[in-house]
């Protein structure tokens, strides 16, 4: 390992593909002979179908096939699901009954020779529904919040958080509202299908190809084995592509049926449907304090919204069990099932929400002390995990704090609201941390080594914009020894070896330790190779007595040049290869809690006369492990702030009460941050090295990158205005008053 | 913001052999939601059905030079230029993501100027010169601009990138990168969801500088 890439702030290795246009997303995929399916989506929010007619819209021209309930093949849905899918509940069986459970749920599917008969035959279809009124709002008193079934933490408590909330000298006890969003990344979810014979391939865009092949081949009643997903790009996701929503059946479902490649793509609205959403939340925090500051209580209680059909969960409350010190701690989590479709996982799932309100209110607690926030938080700095009595692998808050603070001039603040302004404007400083678990799921990886001398790595992994392509290709680089331009990886295909979902900040975790395990084999392998190899001056070694170095194979201490790979392979004739697997060390899982954290500083400006609030810079000091691109993770991370400032003040899917329809399915209307919003952001990693978590000591980054952005944006205003706004996002008419 | 003409392109626009209509952005706003409107009136849906297959709708010759290469078309009046772009000349670098005119990863260049693809007819531009992300290196080398949105980082995913760089390439000929800010609040038109923004705002600071 002398070439030492892991840690280089290289350029992406797939960065001409993006910038010339070559680079192909799922709807990219054109097909010869392809014909365009367009889904009707239901216009009712509950009820049934009541008539179709389809005659006039099949004798449209171009019209190939009109699918709705009456005349779609009965699926048979065998059973699948991935840890990706809520545990409890059933899929949306797309197509297969006469029943509406939400708003734009899909009710049909046109197929015409070309996309714009399509859509114009698809906004032709009539249908009937004898619809009822929805329930849409998880703060309907009707709405009964119940017990996720099977959840490990829906209760958890240690000491006695309420009796010692009702004797504490300082307290705090407020509940949030944070809005449903829409994780709206820039490509619509796209699928392309084909089938030859009892073959399919899907050309689909996916965080979890494996999974995706998986499904659909449950649902056809078809070996995994004749499914073949491809998806070399992801156009953003943020997790809306992790589970296979129905499109993707709907797609294979019409190719089946017209006998046609088949075309996909998701309306800009529709993707506001059927694709999950970041459910709406409802919570509440009780903090009990001594004078001095020490937490003697900690409540949270919270509701996520899911779907009648299926309990979506997140770990909304987990972080409050470990990320201070406190005895008496009791946490409550709840669902809420509405007339909507299943939410799923959005950028920092549980821990953005959660930790938006236990952040908000320690730093309401500091103002009850009169204590500096980051005083406040050093003060209940654990010295484990009291939630498990494990130690922490590593953890950096505080030094994360430290950090950042100076590079913010937090010192510069003066702690009374209002105190501060830049001409007429309000200005207000905010912290907040931010926590994420460092996860491991089981990953596999192959390694060829070829008689040129370079090396293809390949997993059924995903890029869906951090860099996996660039990052992966240091891994395998920097375990083989060779330079970067001599290693090819390769991912999004399901006949890849397997890789996790592409989630929750753990893919350098688990594909990355995966590629090194696989690098190390093929290494062993051909170390064994030339060995037996006369022709190799390695020839007749014993195997402990050579080693790798620089990407050549030489007995120990030995100054000559040794043999490279590609002599190796040469001398044999064909590649060398190998495949590998990595997961978590049960041992290490059992000996140590395992998380990022970080220390997110913003400041902001309001208008009094407006209530316009703008976030004017921030800056995030973060401890995730090892760094593997520097340049990459500070783009993510950047990335994730400018997320984070987006639910902090413009996201936010409305649903009409009346029939649940989002009234702003729209890029215009679903408010995202736009260049011009975004102020000077700076991200900092500090030193941590973690040799415990993984072979690679990285703890992720994608989700730890947006939690904490928005309490600081929130706590930035209520320092600037003296209102606390505990709903998300904050508006100007929530600091309109001011 | 697109009425005003870019200097640099402006004699070469003239000089064109074929006519050409430019049309300002609001424009083509208005009349796209007139096409859009008219395709729903109950009349035409009320004509007599013709049998599956057979085509009742006039097909309009469209000469567009895309790229540089001159093509002969016949199009349905309906499709926009993006998707005769992606779905007709298989051209599929420019990327539909709001088909709305919201997001900006449509963005091409027409006849010099940059327009959301997803909001312009195709039938409207007989003539018309389009440069879309395809066109922008030549004989293999990168456009300055691209260059300087890998050096720089200005993209995570690369799906809003073809219309980033497009609308960069059109932010600059039009004078409007001068300063961070200025160049932040021309290129407020195209979204990018990652996040990439500081590094959008560094590549065609710096391709401008260099231009």
């Amino acid at each position: 390992m002398t070439t030492r890439v892991i840690g280089k702030p290289l350029p992406r290795v797939d960065g001409r593909a993006k910038v010339t246009g070559s680079a192909r997303y799922a709807a990219d995929f054109n097909q010869p002979g392809q014909v365009y399916a367009v889904i009707v989506s239901a216009t009712a929010g509950l009820g049934r179908i009541a008539g179709v007619d389809s005659a006039m819209v099949e004798s449209m021209p171009g019209v190939i096939a009109v699918i709705t309930h009456r005349n779609a093949p009965r699926l048979p849905y065998g059973e699948h699901k991935s840890y990706i899918d809520p545990a409890v509940g059933e899929r949306l069986h797309v197509l297969q009954d006469d029943r509406v459970r939400f708003y734009g749920q899909p009710v049909a599917i046109v197929v015409a020779d070309t996309l714009d008969r399509a859509e114009r035959a698809a906004s032709s279809l009539k249908l009937a529904y004898e619809a009822e009124r929805p329930i849409v709002d998880p703060a309907d008193p009707t709405v009964e919040a119940i017990v996720p079934e099977g959840a490990r933490h829906a209760d958890t408590s240690r000491g006695d958080a309420d009796a010692m909330l009702a004797g504490a000298p300082v307290m705090v006890d407020e509940t949030y509202d944070i809005a449903r969003e829409n994780h709206n990344p820039m490509e619509p979810h796209a699928t392309i299908a084909a089938w030859s014979g009892d073959r399919l391939t899907l050309w689909s865009k996916s965080q979890f190809v494996v999974n995706e092949q998986a499904e659909i081949a449950a649902i056809f009643g078809i070996p995994p084995e004749n499914v073949q997903v491809i998806c070399p790009f992801i156009g953003g996701a943020f997790g809306t592509s992790l589970r296979t929503w129905p499109h993707v059946t709907l797609a294979a479902m019409a190719a089946r049926q017209t006998g046609r490649a088949v075309k996909l793509v998701l309306t800009r609205k529709q993707m506001f449907f059927t694709t999950g959403h970041r459910p709406r939340t409802l919570q509440r925090i009780a903090i009990g304090a001594n004078a001095d500051g020490r937490l003697t209580s900690l409540i949270h209680e919270g509701a996520g919204e899911t779907s009648r059909y299926e309990q979506f969960t997140e770990a909304l409350t987990s972080a409050s069990g470990y990320i201070y010190s406190c005895p008496n701690v009791r946490t409550r989590y709840r669902l809420r099932q509405l007339d909507i479709g299943t939410p799923n996982h959005m950028r920092g799932p549980g821990e953005a929400s959660g930790i938006f309100a236990l952040e908000c209110a320690l730093d309401e607690l500091s103002y009850s002390l009169g204590l500096d926030p980051i005083e406040l938080r050093r003060r209940n700095e654990p010295e484990i995990d009291e939630s498990d009595n494990k130690p922490f692998s590593s953890r950096s808050l505080m030094t994360c704090y430290d950090v950042a603070a100076g590079h913010f001039g937090w010192s510069r603040r003066t702690p009374e609201p209002r105190s501060m302004r830049d001409g007429r404007l309000l200005i207000g400083m905010g912290v907040a941390s931010a926590t994420y678990p460092a996860y491991h799921a089981p990953s596999s990886a192959s390694v060829r080594l070829l008689p040129d001398g370079t090396a293809e790595v390949a997993v059924a992994a995903s890029d869906m914009g951090p860099g996996t392509y660039t990052s992966m290709t240091q891994v395998a680089a920097e375990t083989l020894g060779l330079p970067v331009e001599q290693v090819r990886f390769s991912l999004g295909r399901s006949d890849y070896p397997p890789a996790p979902s592409h989630g929750g900040s753990w893919t350098m975790a688990s594909v990355g330790s995966a590629i090194r395990a696989a690098c190390i084999a093929v290494q062993e392998k051909a170390v064994r190779q030339a060995v037996a190899d006369q022709r190799l001056t390695v020839f007749g070694g014993a195997v402990d007595a050579i080693e790798w170095t620089g990407g050549r194979l030489r007995r120990r201490g030995d100054p000559s040049p040794g043999q490279s790979y590609g002599d190796i392979v040469s001398s044999l004739g064909k590649p060398i290869e190998a495949e590998a697997s990595s997961q978590r060390d049960p041992d290490v899982a059992e000996r140590y809690s395992m998380h990022s954290f970080g220390a997110v500083f913003v400041e902001v400006a309001v208008d009094p006369d407006v209530g316009t609030i703008r976030v004017r810079r921030a800056v995030g000091a973060y401890g995730i492990g090892r760094v593997v691109n520097p340049r990459l993770a500070a783009s993510q991370c950047t990335g994730g702030m400018i997320g984070g400032i987006g639910m902090a003040l413009m996201e936010r899917t409305v649903l009409d009460p009346r029939d649940g329809r989002p009234v702003n399915a729209h890029m215009a209307d679903y408010l995202v941050p736009v260049n011009l919003d975004i102020p000077k952001l700076e991200a900092h990693f500090v030193e941590e090295v973690d040799p415990h978590v993984n072979p690679l000591g990285v703890k992720g980054l994608g989700e730890i990158a947006l939690v904490g952005m928005a309490p600081a944006v929130a706590n930035a205003v209520f320092h600037a205005t003296g209102k606390r706004v505990r709903t998300l996002p904050i508006r100007i008419e929530d600091v309109l008053t001011v | 913001m697109i009425d005003r003409e870019p200097p640099s392109r402006n004699a070469e626009a003239a000089s064109r052999p074929f006519p050409t209509v430019i049309v300002s952005r609001r424009a083509v706003l208005q009349l796209a939601g007139g096409a859009a409107s008219l395709a729903t009136i109950p009349d035409a849906s009320a004509q007599p059905a013709p049998a599956s297959g057979q085509t009742s709708e006039a097909l309009e010759r469209v000469r567009l030079i895309v790229n540089g290469d001159a093509r002969e078309l016949e199009l349905d009046p309906r499709q926009s230029l993006l998707d005769v772009l992606r779905e007709t000349l298989d051209l599929t670098g420019t990327k539909k993501g709001c088909n709305q005119g919201a997001c900006g990863a449509c963005t091409i260049l027409l006849n010099g100027r940059r327009v959301v693809s997803c909001l312009t007819l195709a039938a409207m531009h007989d003539g018309a010169e389009i440069t879309t992300i395809e066109g922008l290196s030549a004989g293999g080398e990168l456009h300055p601009l691209q260059a300087a949105f890998i050096e720089h980082e200005g993209l995570q995913c690369g799906y809003c990138t073809p219309g980033q760089i497009i609308s960069g390439v059109g932010c600059i000929a039009e004078g409007h990168a001068g300063s961070p800010e200025e160049i932040q609040f021309w290129m407020s038109g195209n979204i990018c969801r990652c996040g990439a923004y500081p590094g959008i705002v560094a590549a065609i600071a710096d391709a401008a500088e260099r231009s």
